[in-house]
């Protein structure tokens, strides 16, 4: 029943060339062994606390990285594995990216032009002028030059990005913040649209509490690496469902769950610990966990521990 | 509204303008003053037999034995009426003679000022493309070198290569030596031309380059080229469509802002080509001790360098939406 | 570092060879006048027979003082200017711009003209003219440092402590100053050596009598339609040579200190 993945990340690993004080250099590991797929139809929530690497994660599917990174493992699309020229011909086409914030956006161009492309037909353009009414955007809106938007009417600017494009897989960087619950809803219900249409939707977010409603799969991120996929209802069950220990305390962190915070922070990427990327914050930690630590199937979902049962 | 936002622009731009330029004539008032050279004696250095007398005639006529301000008062005063005195070195008003200069000057630094902005925005352009690659380290090695040439001595080096080794080009002067101004041809003219344009372009070409390499370098980093390629432009349509877009108007401000530069060069330029221009009447007046030119000069040099900001400053306004929008937004 | 420390020893060399060399190697000799560059005077000879390798050596030690004393001073302008501007009351601010504004409206070579005039030419208006025109750049940057550094949280701190502002001035800012002056201080050479040798070059600069480069070149260009190239390039060579060795002194410094402008 469960159609083949479009986009697989399997043991990705990103790092940075860096130079520090003195010349000297060193390379720093922002994403380690990250696996990942996304069917088409389905939305899969990526979350995470901000610096674990969700965002670099779809720049590096794009093919975006800046010259100084470099990657390992592999990213493949309908079972292809790409090279970055393939990469760079499906950017646009069948991949689109839902950035972030107002600084995406040409501050010298208006926004229509940016939205629509250059030579846009009238079907194009008649799209553009509903998606901009369903998103509450004012008519004229598209006359108006990113200075003149505020943070929300940037988001949403951005969000109509990938409901214009045609493209299968849609990788959304944190669309949702800044938006009030209404629009917020109202975009994360576009995506779903999207993926009901057949299209492959990554959400990355740290708007857990939205995404466990939207999403089918949620992939807990810490430390550039995944620790879990799991099913996006084990989150709306509870902590017993879920199998990773940063999974528990991330559903203890909610504020309608009890606010508790863990302890202790995540780790920055140039002092990474050996074995187990939570291990230091870890009540379960064992000697065991300072190896390397797969990823193995535990009750229906993919988990990064060997505690987990 | 639109009409007053830019009234009151350019009415705080006068006012800059006058203060800025009042302040230039006190300046360089002061500093004439305080020289040593004696202007009475530079005045009949080469006539002999001048009496005690007469010298003191002189300086009476002048109003060198009043006090200075009373002086700085008198020059400031004739200055308003368009009467910038006689120039002592070439005996004429010196009015005349900046306005009959500054036209040959223009000439040269124009065309040095185009060709060192467009060609140095194109190769500025070609190494941000290319950042990181051979391409660009060698044009940007080249470059930093032609930082560091003084442009006096490429002037030298040029006449040296093209005028007495190829002889492609005449030794210096605007045009040809005994023929009548008015049988000079435009091509002569331009022949003259090319040697001391090139001259003077040549330190701002590489300063140009290297500006809009970085200013291309930033742009091609910025986050909204990245949403462009995601959106699957080439390099080549990010070049043209955000590109050129961003890094345009600090080229074309940049480039009126180099009066300055483009003024300081030409004295150098045209001293080597011996280009009759107002930058080698810059020089010369010093040499000469001739006050009211160096004055007169002085004066018309900030005028000029103000203008060029003036422009740069007006281009952005029209050309620039955050500020064209913004008043819009406002009113 | 090994580079910074190579590139200034080459340039103190430059410096003392010049100061060394003895005056009997630069007299007139006219049996050896207008002698192309050779194994025996590897820069040629003048019309009067003088030896071009030691003139221009004895023109670039010249430079290099005039350089530095006049850098110097215009660094030390620039320090208390910038630091005047961003810690005093905002007129002396607007007022210091608007000085600024003033200095870079006059076009320098016209302004270094000016004082050089006022001087009564010679090396004390060279000197003075270079080092009162080269402060405002270095001025911009060190006031936009120092405003940087006193939105900082620990400034609010000691000025909560009772610390008067000139205390936290000393304390807390020009240390962290250093390195932006230093660096500052390096990048002016080549720029004050360059106006010094045009200054020199259009007349208003060192007397004829003495070895500038300046009035090396203004001598080649009486002789450059009888093909003595040899008078201009070598000389003229050299100073951009020094201004180049300078240039990477002081960008040597700013990767050293500051890695991030290395990434490139």
């Amino acid at each position: 029943m469960k159609e083949q993945p479009v986009l697989t990340v399997e043991d990705l690993s990103v790092s940075f060339h860096m130079y520090d004080t003195g010349l000297e250099q060193y390379d720093l590991k922002v994403i380690s062994n990250l696996t990942l797929d996304v069917r088409p139809g389905e939305i899969v929530a990526i979350a995470g606390s901000s610096g674990s690497g969700k965002s670099l994660l779809a720049h590096a599917v794009m093919g975006l990285l800046p010259g100084n990174a470099s990657t390992s493992g592999t990213i493949a699309y309908k079972g292809k594995v790409l090279s970055q020229k393939d990469k760079e011909k499906l950017r646009g086409k069948e991949f689109a990216l839902v950035p972030q914030s107002v600084a995406y956006l040409d501050p010298l161009m208006t926004v229509g032009t940016q939205v629509t492309g250059k030579k846009p037909d009238q079907k194009l353009l008649q799209a553009q002028k509903e998606i901009f009414r369903r998103l509450h955007l004012k008519e004229g809106t598209e006359k108006l030059y990113p200075f003149q938007l505020s943070g929300g009417m940037a988001r949403r600017i951005l969000v109509s990005t990938a409901v214009l494009s045609d493209a299968q897989v849609i990788l959304a960087d944190e669309p949702t913040p800044g938006l009030d619950l209404q629009m917020a809803l109202e975009a994360l219900k576009i995506f779903r649209e999207l993926a009901d249409k057949g299209k492959a939707v990554v959400l990355i977010t740290h708007d857990i509490d939205l995404a466990f409603h939207i999403a089918d799969r949620i992939a807990v991120f810490y430390a550039g690496t995944t620790v879990e996929v799991a099913d996006a209802r084990d989150f709306l069950t509870g902590p017993q469902a879920l199998r990773h220990p940063y999974s528990k305390a991330l559903w203890e962190a909610l504020p309608q769950n009890g606010f508790r915070p863990i302890a202790g922070f995540q780790p920055y990427a140039k002092y990474l610990p050996d074995g187990c990327l939570f291990g230091p914050r870890c009540p379960y930690k064992t000697r065991k966990c300072e190896t390397t630590i797969p990823m193995a199937e535990v009750r229906g979902g993919y988990v990064r521990c060997i505690h987990a049962d | 509204m639109k009409n007053k936002y830019y009234l009151k622009f350019t009415g705080k731009y006068l006012l800059r303008m006058v203060t800025l330029l009042i302040a230039v004539s006190i300046i360089s008032f002061v500093l004439v003053s305080l020289s040593p050279v004696d202007p009475v004696q530079q005045y009949v250095g080469a006539v002999p037999n001048v009496s005690v007398e007469q010298r003191a005639k002189i300086a009476e006529y002048w109003g060198l034995n009043d006090p200075p301000v009373q002086r700085f008062l008198a020059w400031a005063g004739s200055v308003l009426h368009g009467d910038f005195g006689v120039s002592l070195l070439y005996r004429r008003p010196v009015l005349d003679i900046i306005v009959e200069k500054f036209g040959t000057s223009l000439a040269l630094m124009m065309t040095a000022w185009i060709f060192s902005g467009v060609l140095g925005f194109a190769i500025g352009c070609v190494m941000g493309m290319f950042n990181g690659k051979w391409l660009d380290k060698i044009l940007k090695k080249i470059c930093l070198i032609m930082c560091s040439i003084p442009t006096f001595w490429i002037g030298i080096v040029f006449l040296m290569v093209f005028s007495v080794m190829l002889g492609w080009f005449p030794m210096g002067m605007s045009v040809p030596q005994g023929v009548p101004a008015d049988e000079v041809t435009l091509l002569q003219r331009i022949h003259h031309l090319i040697l001391p344009a090139l001259t003077l372009s040549f330190l701002s070409f590489a300063n140009v380059a290297l500006h809009t390499r970085e200013k291309l370098v930033d742009v091609l980093e910025s986050d909204y080229v990245l949403f462009a390629k995601a959106r699957g432009e080439s390099s080549w349509s990010v070049l043209r469509r955000h590109g050129l877009r961003n890094i345009l108007l600090p080229a074309v401000t940049m480039q009126f802002g180099s009066f300055s530069e483009l003024f300081g060069g030409s004295v150098l330029a045209e001293n080597v080509f011996s280009y009759p221009g107002l930058g080698a009447a810059a020089s010369a007046a010093g040499m000469a001790s001739d006050v009211p030119l160096l004055l007169g000069i002085t004066l018309f040099s900030a005028l000029f360098v103000f203008v060029g900001n003036m422009l740069a400053n007006i281009l952005y306004g029209i050309i620039d939406p955050q500020i064209r929008e913004g008043y819009r937004n406002e009113s | 570092m090994i580079f910074a420390a190579l590139i200034f020893a080459v340039l103190l060399g430059v410096y003392l060879s010049g100061r060394l060399l003895s005056d009997d190697l630069i007299a007139a000799d006219f049996s050896q006048k207008a002698q192309k560059p050779s194994l025996e005077h590897p820069f040629g000879t003048d019309m009067l027979g003088r030896d071009m390798l030691a003139r221009t050596l004895k023109g670039l030690s010249v430079s290099i003082v005039v350089g530095t004393v006049a850098s110097c001073v215009s660094a030390v302008i620039a320090l208390i200017v910038g630091v005047a501007a961003a810690t005093g009351a905002s007129w002396l601010d607007h007022l210091i711009n608007w000085v600024i504004d003033l200095v870079m409206g006059i076009p320098h070579t016209v302004l270094l003209i000016l004082i050089s005039f006022a001087c009564g030419k010679g090396l004390k208006g060279v000197l003075i003219g270079v080092a009162v025109t080269h402060w405002t750049g270095l001025a911009r940057i060190i006031r936009s440092e120092v405003l940087q550094i006193r939105s900082q949280q620990y400034i609010e701190v000691s000025k909560k402590l009772g610390h008067s502002s000139w205390w936290i001035t000393v304390h807390h800012i020009l240390p962290h100053m250093v390195p932006q002056f230093l660096i500052g201080l390096i990048l002016m050479f080549p720029h004050a050596i360059m106006h010094e040798s045009s200054l020199t070059f259009l007349g208003f600069g060192l007397s004829p009598e003495q070895p500038a480069i300046g009035i090396i070149l203004s001598e080649s260009m009486k002789y450059i339609s009888t093909g003595m190239w040899w008078l201009a390039f070598f000389p003229g060579l050299m100073l951009v040579l020094i201004v180049l060795l300078f240039d990477r002194l002081g960008e040597n410094l700013k990767k050293i200190v500051d890695p991030y402008s290395a990434h490139e």
